[in-house]
């Protein structure tokens, strides 16, 4: 039985309700969708945020601020302080490393070296924090004998932070117009000048903005921490080794356990506190980041 | 000496620091590598031996009597937590990275991606928190009874519910954090397609879903599979929410989807003060063959990830800056 191309195209031009409806409802239900997996997705962190605020501002007080630890109750001044040390010392052993992979990777493309250290690089990130508290533990605190100490947790810390200061030292230096570079060595500048005395204050805002970001992963850091610095109630003495220092998140994984109301009390406010902190440095880490790329688009 | 000279020693600090972590976890790791043998991979037995006995020698190892070290358990519920983590946040990604990408005005897109991105801000301590004081309370009473009385006919969803700790609860909570990276990652790579090709689809009468749909999300397949595996790498080495809301099984395989679980991560944390009672050190040095077993792990799957997207010229992943 032969069929016409008249018939068929009539076939395909003829208006079939049922599959523009089909269509219709697909766009609808596809729309539908997508919306009520961005609203689960917002739902969650609307719920995260409340009840850090909520349950944290009911915990938090003066006396939490300015007072030590002591037993499952007391204050988190120790644990504050024990955070900043660690953070701070963290970055001083990541800032450099990092910034000096930046501008390799991105001053330096030919070769074998660059491709491979932006690999290791990359591959660093996902190694998982607590293999690298595992590996402090091993090599520091019982190899070279420090003990749970603010050096081991520190140097943890920069492992953990230096990828992502790297990465954003590298997206920092690609980001300097090539002219200027040009304009450099035509007045006779070494690599070393070009890069240090007029690509290095070009980039500054951007590496800034990574440093925060490797600040805010290392306030929020708990695994590597855990086995490297140890736990202590006492204001920090100054001491790099030998010595265990408090730090936010052990309070809060470890007292939300304990039995007791005080306890509690104390993981909401360094839960709170933690937070807080965490969201205040990406903010700004994004308002800066929009700044320089312009709003709307990602750097 | 070059300016190049100068500053390659101290870059590549960046990339010695892996190769030190796996070396140095190797060689601690290495004499419960030989005592363990392949049985560490198959065995479900995680067992100190008797802390009190006189310690032996068996392999040409010391050991205490009894001691046994085999992790089935950790990789099941490694694997386990991490594939209904990656099922519910790939769809949850891609669906949420369409919408930020075509739903909304640019405008608003800016600051609602940021808002759902800041879920990867968030430290994984206080993830924990929340699982633990939050959602465990709510699963436990309401949603996972419900589950197990309606959902029964589903494999594995019947059966007793438990405390709120356990597989579930982690799969839900590590879905949370990794996904951010992959709506991040995918609405980067859906917003950058080219403009021809939603102007043509749109030309041919396609509506702007199934543009969506059929035309601009195909074509970032390589991105999806790389963010995908970037965030299977993440959920199976994040330690404090799952230690937190796992349920913290010893030598137990899951025998329903509410069953306790501990995960490779999870258990070197909650293992060590209890494996440094082991005066041969076994004990230590097998935990750090599971955190080597893990490292290893995450450096194939980052690897793979990072190749794939090497090649599909998507170098840099974008989005919120945490990926």
């Amino acid at each position: 039985m032969g069929v016409s191309a008249a018939e068929v195209r009539a076939k395909i031009n003829e208006p079939s309700v049922f599959r523009s409806v089909q269509r219709r409802l697909f766009n609808y239900a596809g729309w539908g969708l997508c919306a009520l997996t961005f609203l689960m997705l917002g739902g969650a962190m609307v719920w995260i945020l409340e009840m850090v605020f909520v349950r944290g501002a009911g915990a938090i007080n003066w006396s939490v601020l300015s007072t030590v630890t002591l037993g499952v109750g007391g204050g988190l001044l120790n644990a504050i302080e024990g955070t900043l040390v660690l953070a701070l010392g963290g970055l001083i052993l990541s800032v450099p490393p990092g910034i000096a992979a930046g501008i390799y990777l991105s001053e330096y493309e030919g070769g074998w070296l660059a491709p491979l250290l932006r690999f290791m690089s990359d591959v660093l990130v996902g190694v998982p924090s607590i293999v690298v508290g595992y590996f402090g533990y091993v090599t520091m605190v019982v190899g070279l004998g420090w003990q749970f100490s603010t050096a081991a947790g520190s140097i943890a810390l920069a492992i953990i932070s230096v990828p992502y200061i790297t990465r954003t030292s590298e997206v920092a230096f690609r980001g300097v117009p090539r002219t200027l570079r040009e304009a450099g060595f035509g007045l006779g500048c070494t690599p070393g000048t070009v890069i240090m005395r007029i690509c290095m204050p070009m980039a500054m805002p951007s590496i800034l903005t990574g440093v925060l970001l490797a600040l805010a992963i290392s306030v929020g850091e708990t695994a590597p921490l855990i086995y490297t610095a140890g736990w202590s109630t006492y204001m920090w003495t100054g001491h790099l080794t030998q010595e265990p220092i408090g730090y936010l998140t052990y309070a809060i994984w470890s007292f939300i356990t304990q039995p007791f109301a005080t306890a509690h009390q104390l993981a909401y406010a360094a839960a709170l506190l933690v937070t807080l902190f965490v969201l205040i440095i990406s903010v700004i880490a994004r308002i800066v980041t929009y700044r320089r790329s312009g709003w709307g688009q990602h750097a | 000496m070059s300016f190049k000279r100068l500053i390659a020693p101290i870059a590549s600090l960046v990339g010695g620091a892996l190769l030190v972590i796996i070396a140095f976890l190797g060689i601690y790791a290495w004499p419960a590598v030989k005592f363990n043998g392949l049985g560490f991979v198959t065995k479900d037995n995680w067992n100190l031996g008797s802390l009190y006995g006189n310690p032996i020698m068996r392999h040409g190892q010391l050991i205490l009597p009894g001691a046994a070290y085999g992790i089935l358990f950790l990789i099941v519920g490694t694997l386990l937590s991490t594939l209904i983590a990656v099922l519910l946040a790939v769809p949850l990604g891609v669906g949420s990275a369409i919408f930020l990408a075509d739903g909304v005005p640019p405008a608003l897109r800016t600051w609602l991606s940021f808002f759902v991105e800041m879920l990867a801000a968030v430290p994984s301590v206080v993830f924990g928190l929340w699982g633990y004081a939050a959602v465990i309370p709510l699963l436990n009473h309401t949603m996972f009874p419900w589950m197990a009385k309606h959902l029964a006919f589903i494999p594995f969803f019947a059966g007793a519910t438990g405390s709120g700790y356990g597989l579930l609860t982690s799969g839900f909570v590590l879905t949370l954090m990794i996904v951010p990276l992959i709506t991040a990652t995918m609405r980067d790579a859906l917003v950058n397609q080219p403009r021809g090709l939603r102007e043509a689809a749109l030309a041919l009468g396609a509506t702007r879903f199934e543009t969506m749909w059929s035309v601009i999300l195909p074509s970032t397949r390589r991105v999806l599979i790389a963010s995908g595996i970037l965030a299977t790498g993440r959920a199976l080495g994040e330690t404090m929410a799952v230690l937190m809301v796992g349920g913290g099984a010893l030598n137990y395989l899951p025998q329903n989807i509410y069953a306790p679980i501990t995960t490779m991560a999870a258990f070197i944390v909650s293992q060590l003060d209890s494996a440094m009672e082991d005066p041969t050190g076994m004990a230590v040095r097998s935990l750090a063959e599971v955190a080597l077993v893990l490292c290893v792990i995450s450096v194939i799957v980052n690897g793979a990830a990072r190749l794939l997207l090497y090649f599909s010229g998507y170098e840099r992943m974008g989005g919120g800056g945490w990926a």
